[in-house]
């Protein structure tokens, strides 16, 4: 009689487990401030980046955001952050960690504007630890090419969702919700799986001052990056031409019946 | 003797607008390549009713793959679809709409053909028998050349950047297969779930009205919408970063970095001073029209036309008269 019960609770005890063990890597990405005042380099490729203050890309706090408050609502598992970028980029990953996450990995190695050569580089170690889940921000505030992510998923061979506000896990599932022309659609996909995060359900927590003396502590490996040679070759990086502000139609509202003249003869407009 | 595939989407069996835009720019660089333009319209069982009208653009062949399967986005799916067709159809360029679907599927096809995507771009050139592509970084605060050393090279165009144009061609449309097992599709879409009506999104559509601390309350929203939908169907609504921090709307409107970059033939900036993060998002509009309380605004300085005043007394003027002009030319 004690056998039988001992045994039923060690069977709802791993079913237990198996539901609610949760793996999940974001992969997070160092940009200049959105603040920033951009000025070329010298050679005319790149950004300058003296006196730029660097922060973790904000679409990127969202997802180190979800995969946190997926891991605690599942009451187990593990958060890794990864990323490829320069040696200074171990600060983003410590700023992952003060956050909460567990554990992360430097890939060092150049970014380029290559995305595919940057999923490859994240491919080849994220494939090794094999999660439940791939985060990432829906795009990076500094080259804004909303590709790395579904990139990833294809040479991972996982499916994937792009801009997605808010999701949940279910039955080895995730169920994504996003925000499409006229509406929100509702995605349904297998884990393991990519998702990129937008704005929406996720805001930010700030790294509590006992997260950023526990994230000292936390592992942070560096490895050089399997990068494949950047085939996105950038030629030139210019600061868009000048707008020459305009005039002053009038003040008030008797200036809107000239205003709207000016937009239909002489702007063609409306 | 190069071949260029246009990827165009549909919407309830008609051509979207960035239809003919992509395909004009395709057009345009085939001149330059001796290249011929073709087309690839997947949708769902109903065809779409104006397909031929590609032709007119530069497109030789319209291809129209219809299937309940296709009848909306699905990643997988289109994905699919898009790199048989490439790798079937010895394709050197492949060219579709930066719009949210365009941004979704580039990605996946370029990942898919092992080449690299330029992603949202805003100019073509030929350079030397070489194609460069334009595309803003830093939510347009730079200006990034850039060319891709692979082929097919694979690019998504911003929506309104691109004029149509008149380059007729033969533009004949025939039937194509999906060829697909749709079950096989990892991606399911379960739901929609309407909302904010049948509006543009932001970043494609023609004309923007955007709302600014100005507005002084989500609830003054209403004054925006009278003037958008004065300005027709083509128009959509923005928004500055500051009211979507504030909760006021929802953060797919948000203009700017972090937001949407938008290129909009019109934009209409109210109660928005212009902070360094919208200008960057918005300065390649066509035409930017600025009302504000504040002659020192920075959006002034990058408005062709302003309006100094109380934009609750301007802007209802404006939908006003602009509901005149189209009574007027009706």
């Amino acid at each position: 009689m004690d056998d039988g019960a001992d045994w039923y609770i060690e069977v709802a005890y791993l079913e237990w487990e198996r539901r609610c063990y949760v793996e999940i890597v974001v992969c997070v990405k160092r940009v200049p401030d959105t603040e920033t005042r951009v000025r070329i380099d010298r050679d005319g490729k790149t950004l300058d980046a003296s006196g730029v203050k660097y922060v973790m890309s904000p679409y990127d706090e969202f997802a180190v955001e979800a995969a946190l408050r997926k891991r605690d609502e599942a009451g187990e598992g593990e958060v890794t952050v990864v990323t490829v970028g320069g040696a200074d980029s171990a600060e983003t990953l410590r700023t992952a960690l003060a956050m909460g996450a567990d554990r992360a990995i430097l890939l060092e190695g150049e970014v380029t504007q290559d995305g595919l050569a940057t999923a490859r580089a994240l491919a080849d170690e994220i494939g090794k630890l094999a999660p439940d889940l791939v985060l990432l921000g829906v795009m990076a505030a500094d080259h804004d090419q909303q590709q790395v992510g579904p990139m990833l998923a294809v040479v991972l061979d996982h499916p994937c969702v792009t801009g997605v506000s808010s999701f949940d896990l279910v039955d080895g599932r995730a169920v994504c919700r996003r925000g499409v022309e006229g509406g929100t659609e509702t995605l349904e996909l297998p884990l393991p799986s990519v998702i990129t995060i937008t704005k929406g359900e996720y805001e930010p927590r700030y790294a509590s001052l006992k997260g950023i003396m526990a994230a000292k502590r936390k592992p942070l490996e560096t490895k050089a990056a399997a990068l494949p040679d950047p085939r996105l070759r950038v030629m030139t990086l210019e600061l868009p031409p000048e707008r020459t502000g305009g005039r002053i139609v009038g003040e008030g509202p008797g200036a809107a019946a000239d205003l709207v003249r000016l937009l239909r003869e002489e702007a063609n407009v409306i | 003797m190069g071949k260029i595939l246009v990827v165009v989407e549909q919407r309830e069996g008609r051509l979207r607008g960035t239809a003919a835009e992509v395909v004009s720019a395709a057009s345009e660089l085939a001149v330059a390549r001796k290249a011929t333009v073709e087309v690839l319209l997947p949708t769902g069982p109903g065809g779409v009713s104006d397909a031929e009208a590609l032709g007119a653009h530069g497109a030789e062949v319209i291809e129209v793959v219809s299937d309940p399967a296709l009848a909306t986005y699905h990643p997988d799916g289109f994905a699919r679809l898009v790199e048989r067709r490439v790798r079937s159809g010895g394709y050197d360029v492949v060219l579709m709409a930066a719009t949210a679907q365009g941004k979704d599927l580039g990605p996946r096809v370029a990942a898919l053909l092992d080449v690299p995507l330029a992603q949202d771009v805003t100019a073509i050139e030929s350079v030397d028998g070489e194609v460069e592509f334009l595309r803003p970084v830093y939510a347009g605060k730079a200006i990034a050349r850039v060319a891709i050393d692979a082929d097919p090279k694979v690019a998504t165009l911003r929506p309104n950047v691109f004029q149509p144009a008149s380059r007729p061609a033969a533009g004949g449309v025939v039937e194509g297969a999906l060829d697909d097992d749709s079950d096989g599709w990892p991606t399911r879409v379960v739901g929609f779930e309407e909302s904010g009506g049948d509006i543009p999104d932001v970043a494609e559509a023609g004309v923007v009205v955007s709302g600014g601390r100005g507005l002084k309350g989500p609830e003054h929203w209403e004054i925006l919408e009278e003037l958008r939908s004065a300005l027709g169907e083509e128009a959509g609504l923005g928004a500055s970063r500051a009211v979507v921090d504030a909760g006021w709307r929802p953060h797919s409107e948000q203009v700017g970095q972090t937001g949407k970059t938008v290129s909009p033939r019109l934009y209409f900036a109210i109660g928005i001073s212009g902070a360094i993060q919208h200008l960057a998002g918005m300065r390649t509009a066509g035409t930017i029209v600025a009302v504000n309380k504040d002659p020192d605004a920075p959006i002034f300085k990058v408005a062709d036309y302003g309006i100094v005043g109380d934009l609750f007394e301007v802007v209802p003027r404006l939908t006003e008269e602009i509901r005149a002009l189209r009574e007027r030319s009706a």
